[in-house]
């Protein structure tokens, strides 16, 4: 059953995560992704789930992986410098493989920036943050319902794949207070990590046997293992055997690519005859779509696409898209990042199915689009408005 | 009162990393001797340990263990701990691991004084990158980044750790094995924040600057600038003023611990009707 309740982002990530099982978060206030701790810390104790304020971003994004060792669903919010501070801590997870959900609510920057006003620029950031070679995961709610249902994916990604995910979120989402319908509870679907059924001294904690994504064992349940940020073999110790690291860090990031068809989703909006494709994610996505309807009424043939996930990047549905467009207008709250994807994408550069053995596989199903390529970007800590995008829309038209 | 080392280690890890005559593995043995008279399972223990060549530690023992990144181990133990209240967590850090990079998560494991034991393998070194001073390095001594003698004050790490409200604090060294195994049961069974500050050698890396790079005149040396708390107690300032004082130098019983204030706090939220919408 749908239920209808009035709220902005902050406290609909809050929502989806508890409805995903997340009883553990720890992090640090910071604006504007505060109020997703402040729920949490309302929430959690009433469940009887652990709510910490620790002493800055980095414990709490350290002490959310011990949680999730501890067998908990564990999530930790944060904005801006705050998100930098995690970085270390993003690449510990991604390489010993625990699950994990990072709210990002975006604010301008860099350093302390815009504290309170709308950006998108860390859309690279979520892509390379950390050092390393990684996966990464990164989805990015269109409007105040989307922060709930993909704060549940999230989760769900996150456990199945045994990953960090983002949810990309916003300043302006964050802190929308509007009415929003959520699906019923009876239609959400939940996964849970995949724990191992083997005897505990058959147990490794990276042991492929069981699939590209092994079964993780909660500490203090039986099953004793050694995970560590070096690079690792099946049993967690270090290793630096070239082979085996070359297959294990394509590994890492082969799990996300072979399932990027069903993890990678978007929305296409009105592109069926559509010539002019504008390309517009997060809360921007809404004005993409005033614009889109307004010059619609003026007879001119733009359609929208909207990656929701944007780390892996929908590339193949977009090059489906691109391919049939005269014009490709990419706006975004930043002074380009998606964008550099985009074009990418449009003079022939093609998803990437998977790394084997140092070779990047493409899929080499999509030619290159014959479009024009403008943008519509803007980082001054404000929304763009509709009419910037449609005056770029009939500009190009 | 032989302790069978090979039910606590994991066999086949060894020989292990560390250089000969290191004063990790005597820290570690006082562990695993205590945790054996205490007749914890492995099953019921976590080691969490940040990066230095002390933090190897967690990779020799067999317990549920985790090698983390520098000088976070508190906080992933912290998470650790709170996620699984009833069991024993324990951390081994290195002096840099603990009290530089991690003296933010140090201070702050201490004023919650969360059930967990913190071993700082305190070799006033940098040891695993190759003898770069510490907040310990004793000030003149000579490092690969202080080639004319130590102009930073040190940190006198049971000082500090006392200050920020842990619970129980010993120091003792590789120099006295059998004390330093007793007072890391003690900190192990003491409920709240326990510290031990573990003086150890490393000749390799500040002993050779030093003119210690033998471990035995490393040992002497460490045991010339401690003196007990029982002795110390009839000597005046002056005389204590280069002496680093051994002993269970902190207990506090009443302080009340971190995961039963917060539990306490759950049951009050959960009484609750109104509040926490
Ligand atoms: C973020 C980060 N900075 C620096 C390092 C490099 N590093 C590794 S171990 C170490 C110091 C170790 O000293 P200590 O904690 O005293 O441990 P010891 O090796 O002496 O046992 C440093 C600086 C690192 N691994 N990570
Ligand atoms: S460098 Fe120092 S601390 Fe590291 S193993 Fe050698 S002696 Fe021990
Ligand atoms: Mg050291």
């Amino acid at each position: 059953m749908k239920r209808a309740v009035v709220a902005n982002g902050n406290e609909m990530v809050v929502e989806g995560a508890i409805d995903a099982g997340c009883r553990f978060f720890a992090g640090y206030p910071i604006t504007p992704s505060s109020e997703v701790a402040e729920g949490m810390a309302r929430k959690l104790p009433k469940l009887g789930g652990v709510f910490l304020q620790m002493e800055d971003e980095i414990a709490s994004i350290a002490c959310a992986i011990g949680g999730s060792l501890g067998g908990e669903k564990t999530m930790t919010a944060s904005s801006g410098p705050g998100i930098s501070l995690k970085q270390e801590g993003v690449g510990l997870a991604c390489i010993a493989e625990i699950p994990l959900v990072i709210i990002n609510a975006m604010r301008g920057g860099p350093s302390t920036g815009l504290p309170t006003r709308i950006a998108q620029s860390d859309i690279m950031q979520a892509r390379w943050g950390t050092h390393g070679d990684h996966p990464a995961v990164a989805l990015c709610p269109g409007s105040v319902a989307e922060c709930y249902t993909e704060t549940i994916r999230a989760f769900n990604i996150a456990e199945e794949l045994r990953t960090p995910v983002y949810v990309l979120s916003d300043a302006f989402l964050a802190h929308l207070s509007t009415k929003v319908e959520l699906p019923g509870k009876e239609e959400l679907k939940i996964a849970n990590r995949l724990r191992p059924t083997v005897k505990p001294e058959e147990y490794y904690p990276y042991d492929t046997r069981f699939g590209d994504i092994p079964p993780l064992a909660d500490y203090f349940s039986g099953y004793r293992f050694h995970v560590t940020g070096l690079n690792h073999d099946k049993t967690g110790f270090p290793n630096i055997d070239p082979v085996l690291q070359e297959s294990e860090e394509e590994r890492l990031i082969n799990k996300v690519l072979k399932r990027q068809e069903a993890i990678s989703t978007y929305e296409n909006y009105k592109l069926e005859d559509a010539q002019i494709v504008v390309v517009a994610y997060g809360s921007n996505a809404s004005g993409a779509k005033e614009a889109v309807d307004a010059a619609r009424e003026s007879g001119i043939k733009v359609g929208l696409f909207r990656p929701i996930t944007v780390w892996p990047f929908p590339s193949i549905p977009f090059q489906e898209v691109a391919a049939s467009a005269k014009q490709i207008i990419v706006t975004e709250v930043n002074l380009g990042q998606i964008v550099y994807e985009i074009e990418r994408i449009m003079l022939g550069g093609r998803a990437v199915t998977e790394i084997r053995n140092g070779n990047l596989i493409f899929d080499t199903r999509h030619p290159r689009s014959s479009a024009e390529l403008s943008t519509v970007l803007q980082a001054n800590g404000t929304p763009i408005r509709p009419n910037q995008i449609l005056s770029q829309i009939k500009e190009v038209a | 009162m032989s302790v069978e080392y090979e039910n606590y280690l994991r066999m086949n890890k060894f020989p292990h990393y560390w250089c000969p005559g290191c004063g990790n593995g005597v820290v570690l043995k006082a562990f695993i001797q205590a945790v054996d008279e205490l007749g914890w399972k492995n099953n019921d223990i976590g080691m969490v340990t940040g990066i230095g060549c002390s933090s190897r530690a967690s990779g020799y023992v067999d317990f549920n263990t985790m090698h983390t990144i520098h000088g976070r181990a508190l906080a992933v133990a912290t998470g650790i701990k709170m996620s699984n209240p009833s069991k024993h967590v324990v951390v081994f850090a290195g002096d840099g691991d603990a009290s530089a990079i991690g003296g933010n998560h140090l201070i702050h494991a201490c004023r919650r004084n969360i059930d967990i034991t913190l071993i700082i393998i305190n070799n006033w070194i940098y040891g695993m990158t190759g003898g770069q001073y510490s907040p310990t390095t004793p000030t003149g001594t000579i490092a690969t980044t202080m080639p004319y003698g130590n102009a930073d004050p040190d940190f006198d790490l049971a000082s500090l750790t006392i200050g920020a409200g842990a619970t129980f604090v010993a120091r003792s060294s590789v120099a006295d094995p059998i004390i330093l195994k007793n007072y890391i049961k003690k900190a192990l069974t003491h409920k709240g924040f326990s510290v031990i500050d573990a003086f150890s050698n490393c000749h390799i890396q500040w002993g050779r600057k030093n003119k210690f790079g033998d471990p035995v005149k490393l040992v002497e040396h460490i045991k010339s600038v401690t003196v007990s708390a029982a002795k110390a107690k009839k000597m005046s300032p002056e005389e204590l003023k280069n002496l680093f004082v051994t002993g269970v130098l902190y207990e506090d019983k009443d302080k009340k611990e971190y995961t039963e204030s917060y539990f306490d706090m759950v049951k009050r939220a959960q009484s609750q009707t109104k509040g926490g919408r």
